[in-house]
């Protein structure tokens, strides 16, 4: 079993949530988060003076999957969340020792 | 006429009341603010406030004499002049008869009308307007649309001696309008429709719910609507006097009675009386009363409050049926509303309460005055509705009306103003 973390815009997200729907995923996580990557920053001007924007607004979605479906959802959200241009995130896998599902105690992929 | 002197108690009630109506409009931006997803909250508010100062140039530059000028003794429109009102500074109102107030007061008080009919139809396209696109089509619309139709309801004529010149269309034609039933509610209400069809529905419109980010500040823009409103409605009789005494009760009750009756309408279909039913309510009530209020007893206002509230509340699902996104329902209140009193006073019409209204059905005038009611409803409607859609085609196919989608998922407050309207992220909170 694998966790897929994916980092996005913001503005990609529907986009996103919708396609993975339709590749069968049933559950996610999703949080709004700020972070830096190789975008870097820029400089916001308001009031006549400048300031320096470090951290950038992003959304984070988490997914469990199979194994055997892990390339096909990272290739639903990479397709989908790309707009060509800098910043549009990335999406990363962990491996997961177990899971349970809490009201019934299932454990491992069935419990996905 | 020359014996006509200013009166210091009308006067005062005017100033008064122009004021009040001036409030109305940030009154509408909090509740459109509230009433909008949080990343279109300023945009939303910005439309509102943008609107007064468009408006109020083009007012003194001319507005005013394009609506109440009556120098070209047209029914149509008043009289094209750029004299920046700075000839009237001595006179007294002259509309259909002399007032004791100075003209330029009228020109105040008439100003926030032209301020507030625009802003209401901003309610329609919200999430997803150009700005920019926002302040050309406010200027173009004032001009074309209710300058013009301000005349033809509003515009009463000059009267010297018994001769009238330039009287509106349908003011002269005995339509009865107190305070903007047809020129303001149904005009804007005709607008937003054309426009919510031209700008086209949200991205994820009936798919996701898009409540309102804030019902408290939508129920602060109720109240002060509501509280402006006395100065919309009682303040259009132009003096501190019997009618608009007859006006402020009216707008009160009629007001409690579509509250009442939206949130009984509410509870009877969904289970729940809403915040937003019982503010949508109010707000149709007072827009209901809007041409009535001079011209119909107390009781009959409840009851045209109390009609305009259940029929409001169903109006406003109109929208999923025919497909328009109108997001904040300016079609279902302030159009259905606007029509339900303006055909209200063919029935509940009464010579007794005011003696320059007419009896409606209810009091044995007959169907004469229904007809006429019927006359400045259409005509508005047709007249709104066409101009607003060529205005509005126009402005998408030159300069663009709408945001591109990429920009309309972020949120118009951060695309189009470089803001937000709740700074509450702490060391998270990241730029755009």
């Amino acid at each position: 079993m694998k966790l897929i973390t994916a980092i996005i815009k913001p503005g990609k997200f529907d986009e996103v949530k919708t396609a993975l729907r339709d590749a069968g995923v049933k559950g996610m996580t999703v949080s709004e988060v700020s972070g830096v990557g190789r975008q870097g920053g820029h400089v916001e001007v308001y009031r006549g003076a400048e300031y320096p924007i470090d951290l950038i607004q992003k959304v984070r979605l988490e997914i469990l999957a199979e194994d055997k479906e892990v390339d096909a959802l990272i290739d639903v959200i990479v397709k989908t969340a790309s707009t060509g241009s800098i910043g549009d995130g990335k999406v990363w896998t962990t491996t997961v020792e177990n899971v349970v599902r809490v009201r019934t105690g299932e454990k491992g992929e069935t419990a996905i | 006429m020359d014996q006509v002197v200013v009166s210091a108690g009308d006067t005062a009630w005017v100033l008064a009341s122009s004021a009040l109506v001036l409030l109305m409009t940030p009154g509408l931006a909090f509740f459109y603010g509230g009433m909008v997803r949080a990343k279109s909250a300023l945009n939303m508010m910005m439309m509102s406030m943008v609107t007064i100062g468009v408006v109020s140039v083009l007012w003194v530059i001319y507005g005013f004499k394009l609506a109440f000028g009556y120098e070209a003794n047209s029914q149509w429109y008043g009289s094209f002049s750029l004299s920046g009102l700075g000839d009237v500074v001595n006179e007294l109102t002259n509309n259909g008869g002399v007032y004791p107030i100075p003209l330029l007061v009228f020109a105040a008080f008439q100003l926030m009308f032209a301020v507030i009919t625009p802003a209401l139809i901003s309610g329609a396209i919200a999430d997803r307007t150009k700005f920019i696109s926002w302040i050309v089509f406010v200027a173009i619309w004032v001009t074309v649309v209710y300058f013009p139709v301000a005349h033809w309801v509003f515009g009463f004529g000059n009267k010297e001696g018994e001769t009238v010149t330039g009287a509106g269309f349908l003011a002269s034609r005995g339509v009865q309008d107190f305070a903007g039933g047809t020129a303001v509610h149904i005009n804007a209400g005709a607008a937003a429709l054309a426009l919510a069809i031209v700008l086209g529905r949200r991205i994820g419109w009936q798919k996701s719910p898009m409540r309102p980010h804030s019902l408290p500040l939508v129920l602060l823009g109720a109240g002060l609507l509501w509280f402006g409103w006395f100065g919309f409605n009682a303040g259009s009789a132009l003096g501190a006097n019997n009618i608009a005494g007859l006006a402020f009760i009216n707008t009160q009750v009629a007001t409690a009675g579509a509250l009442l009756g939206w949130i009984l309408m509410e509870k009877i279909r969904d289970g729940h009386p809403t915040t937003l039913g019982a503010a949508s309510g109010a707000v149709a009530g007072l827009v209901a009363i809007t041409p009535a209020c001079a011209f119909v007893a107390p009781w009959a206002a409840v009851v045209i409050g109390f009609i305009a509230g259940v029929i409001c509340a169903l109006a406003v699902g109109l929208k999923y049926k025919l497909g328009y996104d109108d997001a904040l329902d300016v079609v279902g209140v302030h159009l259905v509303g606007g029509i339900i009193g303006s055909l209200a006073i063919g029935f509940f019409g009464s010579s007794a309460v005011n003696s320059a209204g007419l009896d409606g059905i209810f009091y044995g005038g007959g169907t004469d005055l229904l007809s006429k009611q019927a006359l400045g409803v259409g005509l508005v409607f047709a007249y709104s509705f066409v101009a607003t859609l060529i205005i509005g085609y126009l402005i998408e196919k030159t300069i663009g009306f709408r945001v591109q989608s990429e920009k309309e998922l972020i949120g118009v407050d951060q695309t189009e103003h470089a803001e937000s309207a709740y700074e509450i992220g702490g060391i998270l909170k990241g730029g755009r």
